[in-house]
Order: C-alpha cells, then sequence, then structure tokens
C-alpha cells in the first residue's frame, strides 16, 4: 500500500519579465483578471491573460521621473494610483479609451513610499520619507483636495492601509510603529487615536483581515504580528480609555523568518496569510482550528524556497478567493502562484 | 566652499600585499568559490571620501573584519570608521554597499555594519545601510551617485 500525505503547496503558474531592474509592486484589479506592476525602471505595466498565458497588454511610461514604489488600482477598477520616490503620487484611468495620467498629487517633500484607496474610492492616503501620511478626497473629475497631513510618525512611513469597510486608515514606519487614524465627525478632522508599539526595526507592510478587526504587520525584526481591535465595553475586559479602541498584539510569529519580511497579505476569503521576504521564500500560514480569539496560534503550512532568486518585495492573493499568488521580486521578476491545501 | 575634513589628521598604515596567485587559480576543474580575501580586494582600494587615502590604508576595512557564506550566500562586511563622530560613516558604509553591489553575482545578500563600538551613531547609521529601499533612492539621487562613484573610482 502507498499512503499519499497531501500537503498544502504553492504551485509555479507562470514567471513575467519585461521591467528592468527590481519590481516593487504588484497590485491585482478588483475583478482578479488583470494587474499592474511597477519598479525600478519608472514604467507601469498592464498584464492580462491571452488564452492561458498572462502578457503585457499596455506599459504606461512618462508618468513619472524616479521609481515607482507603489501602485493601486481603486475599488471600481476605473483608476490606478501610483506613488512614486519623484515625490508624486499619478491617478491614471481610460477615460479618454487608453489609460493615460489625468492628475498628479503635489506635496509631499520628497519619495512617495505609498499609496491606497479606501473601501468606498472617495480617500485616498499617502505616505513617504518625509514622515507624513496624507488623506486626499476625490473632489470631482481629476480633481483631488488634500484633507490632511497627519505628522505622529518620526521616521519615513513605508506604507498605508484601509479598514475593509470603514475609513479608518493605518501607518507602518521605519519608527517601528504603527499608527492608526480616523475623522472626527464633529469638526471632519483627522487624527492618530492608536499607536501600535511593539516591533523591533522598521514596520515594511501591513494587512487588515476582511473583518477590518484584525491587523497583521511584518517588519525588518523578521516577525509577523497579529494585532486585535478592543471596542469599549469588550467581552475580554479589556480596559479602553476615552471612548476609542484599543489595538493589542495577540501574536507574534517568530521564527519562520531569517531576513526581513517585506509584505504582508491577508486573503478575505480563506483568512490565510502570505509573506514576502528578504530570504527569497514566500509562506504561508493558516490560523489553527482550535485557536483563541484573543491569543490565536497560526501554523506554518508551506514554505516556498527560492521563490525568487533575490528578495521578495510583494505578495498579494488574488481579490476573487481563487488562492491565487502574485509576487515580485529585486531579480526584475513577477511570479503567479497557485496555492491548494489538498 | 571647503569644509575642513572631521578628522584631520589619521592614522596611515602600510598597504597590503597583492594576492598570491597558486597553481589551483588557473585549474579549471576546481570550483572557484568566494572568500574574505576577495571581497577584501574589491573594497581595499575604494577611497575615503576625505582624504586621498584608500580605505585600506586608514584601516576603515580588513580582511579579517569580513566574513562570507558561499552556501548560505551570505557576505558581511564591518567597517570601522577613523573617528566614533566621522560624519562620512553612512557614505563611507553606502559606498561598501554600492561596490560590493555592482561586483558580485546577484544572489549573494550584502550586510555592511559598522564595526560594534566604533561610532557613536552604529545603530542608526546600520538601520540606513540595511533599508534597501533608502539605498535604492539613494542612488536615484546623483549628486550622491556622483560622490559614491568618486569613491569607488
Amino acid at each position: 500500500m502507498i499512503y499519499v500525505t497531501k500537503m498544502p503547496k504553492l504551485d509555479l503558474e507562470q514567471t513575467l519579465t519585461g521591467h528592468k531592474g527590481i519590481v516593487w509592486h504588484v497590485s491585482w484589479h478588483p475583478q482578479g483578471k488583470m494587474f499592474a506592476s511597477c519598479g525600478e525602471d519608472k514604467t507601469i505595466k498592464l498584464w492580462s491573460k491571452e488564452g492561458q498565458e498572462w502578457a503585457i497588454k499596455t506599459v504606461l511610461v512618462d508618468g513619472h521621473k524616479r521609481t515607482i514604489r507603489q501602485i493601486e488600482w481603486s475599488p471600481c477598477g476605473n483608476y490606478l494610483a501610483s506613488a512614486s520616490f519623484d515625490a508624486t503620487t499619478a491617478i491614471w484611468d481610460k477615460k479618454s479609451g487608453q489609460f493615460e495620467c489625468n492628475a498628479t498629487l503635489e506635496g509631499h517633500e520628497n519619495e512617495v513610499k505609498g499609496v491606497a484607496w479606501s473601501p468606498s474610492g472617495q480617500l485616498l492616503a499617502t505616505c513617504g520619507r518625509d514622515k507624513s501620511v496624507w488623506v486626499w478626497e476625490v473632489a470631482g473629475d481629476d480633481e483631488y483636495e488634500c484633507e490632511a497631513v497627519l505628522n505622529v510618525h518620526n521616521q519615513d512611513v513605508k506604507k498605508v492601509a484601509w479598514h475593509p469597510s470603514l475609513d479608518i486608515l493605518a501607518s507602518a514606519s521605519y519608527d517601528n510603529t504603527v499608527k492608526i487614524y480616523k475623522e472626527d465627525p464633529a469638526d471632519n478632522d483627522w487624527s492618530c487615536f492608536a499607536t501600535l508599539q511593539s516591533h523591533e526595526s522598521t514596520v515594511w507592510s501591513l494587512a487588515f483581515d476582511k473583518t477590518g478587526e484584525r491587523l497583521a504587520t511584518c517588519s525588518d525584526d523578521k516577525t509577523v504580528k497579529i494585532w486585535k481591535e478592543y471596542k469599549p465595553n469588550n467581552q475580554e475586559g479589556v480596559i479602553v480609555a476615552d471612548k476609542e479602541s484599543v489595538w493589542k498584539c495577540i501574536c507574534t510569529l517568530s521564527g519562520f523568518h531569517t531576513r526581513c519580511v517585506y509584505d504582508i497579505s491577508w486573503c478575505h476569503n480563506t483568512g490565510l496569510l502570505a509573506t514576502a521576504c528578504g530570504d527569497d521564500i514566500i509562506r504561508i500560514f493558516k490560523e489553527s482550528d482550535d485557536s483563541d480569539p484573543n491569543a490565536p496560534t497560526f501554523e506554518l503550512v508551506c514554505t516556498k524556497l527560492d521563490a525568487h532568486s533575490q528578495d521578495v518585495n510583494c505578495v498579494t492573493w488574488n481579490p476573487t478567493g481563487n488562492q491565487e499568488i502574485l509576487s515580485c521580486s529585486d531579480d526584475g521578476e513577477i511570479r503567479i502562484w497557485s496555492f491548494s491545501s489538498d | 566652499m571647503t569644509k575642513t575634513a572631521d578628522n584631520v589628521n589619521p592614522d596611515i598604515y602600510d598597504k597590503g600585499s597583492e594576492r598570491e596567485i597558486t597553481s589551483s587559480d588557473y585549474d579549471e576543474n576546481i570550483e572557484d568559490l568566494f572568500d574574505e580575501r576577495e571581497i577584501f580586494d574589491l573594497i581595499r582600494n575604494i577611497n575615503d571620501p576625505e582624504h586621498p587615502l584608500t580605505l585600506e590604508e586608514l584601516r576603515v576595512v580588513e580582511e579579517s573584519n569580513i566574513k562570507v557564506d558561499n552556501i548560505k550566500n551570505l557576505v558581511h562586511v564591518s567597517f570601522t570608521p577613523t573617528i566614533p563622530h566621522c560624519s562620512m560613516a553612512t557614505l563611507i558604509g553606502l559606498s561598501i554597499r554600492v561596490q560590493l553591489l555592482r561586483a558580485l553575482p546577484a544572489r549573494f545578500k550584502v550586510e555592511v555594519e559598522i564595526t560594534p563600538g566604533s561610532h557613536a551613531s552604529e545603530y542608526a547609521v546600520n538601520k540606513q545601510l540595511a533599508d534597501k529601499e533608502r539605498v535604492a533612492a539613494a542612488l536615484e539621487n546623483n549628486n550622491l551617485l556622483q560622490i559614491i562613484n568618486q569613491c569607488i573610482a
């Protein structure tokens, strides 16, 4: 008799080349049938499937004068925002029939490192080396107004992420902390209401789970941390001052990553966590079946060694929940993977 | 604009000898792994940003402060600024890093750090040198790149 133990695995579907130099970021279109990539070569490439193969559909050039660090599709899928080291954020759309840049957001003093659309698509957040986080409102056709400049980090801000359903914003920084912000409806002022302190080095990226009550963060300290929101009058009896929620670190995944963890993606369909690491590995973590919601345990269910030949910079689950993963690397390549657990 | 060097009168040391070439260097059947000496040869002649001297002559870099792991593809270089308040420490570290990134195969992870205890801002400089996003952004700054290229040339 031969017993076959089925192990969760990550199968490579395709390797895509085309960028010159570091590929910093990849972003799925909300419908999951197209994605965008960007990097050191100052171009944005849009990819979709031709038959069974992914191929470049469009290349956007001349939008930026320096490295493009991040790109993000708006929730409606009609706009693309790109953040660049040239201190600007560009908004692209194809109202004219083809993609072109119809708005440029200026204000950051130098490198813009992160950009994110709010769930409604009405707000946009950017962050950068000047230590600030900006909130922009979509004011009309190709018009964006600055709603707030938040100066609460004391070092550069690496990434911003919105809560999946509310206008709550989180930012990760070189100052080792994560800050959470919201708008006060009384005076429309944005402010920081929580500082998440526990990482021992730069926090590179962050991702909310589908409820928005948990946040996963990854860091140069080689750990991943899971944080939970405790609202006023919570059942657990966690003390909450000033009627504001408290965020507590409820789990630290250490001993898995051997170098800086550059990115983390939380699948809103399966609850699986994927990480991109400087040790060239993609890892998948799954919450244990008997996990305590206030002190959860996660198991490493898949380790893809040599996922790339250099640092993995970005990893992201297909938003349709089909367990497809996109990754990109310093090696100039983009890879598409399919995860299977049975 | 003239600026006085942080350390006006640094100690100067003799240069070491050239690497001895052995018969195995010519043997195509012997796999040639990277060793500490080879890494040292790549960085010993980097010029100090402030003096007409090399990093070897100032003992900022020494072969004994280099570690190579060919299996883990790791290169670790500790460098020693001539004085603990040297404002050029980040620039020197960046020059070493850039030289190794250009010269070594991409599979290597290069770590450049200050020799423990030799600089007042050791932690801050090390953190900056280890942040590849900051390094990438710095290398897009033409003025800085020119200075680094002069050091490496």
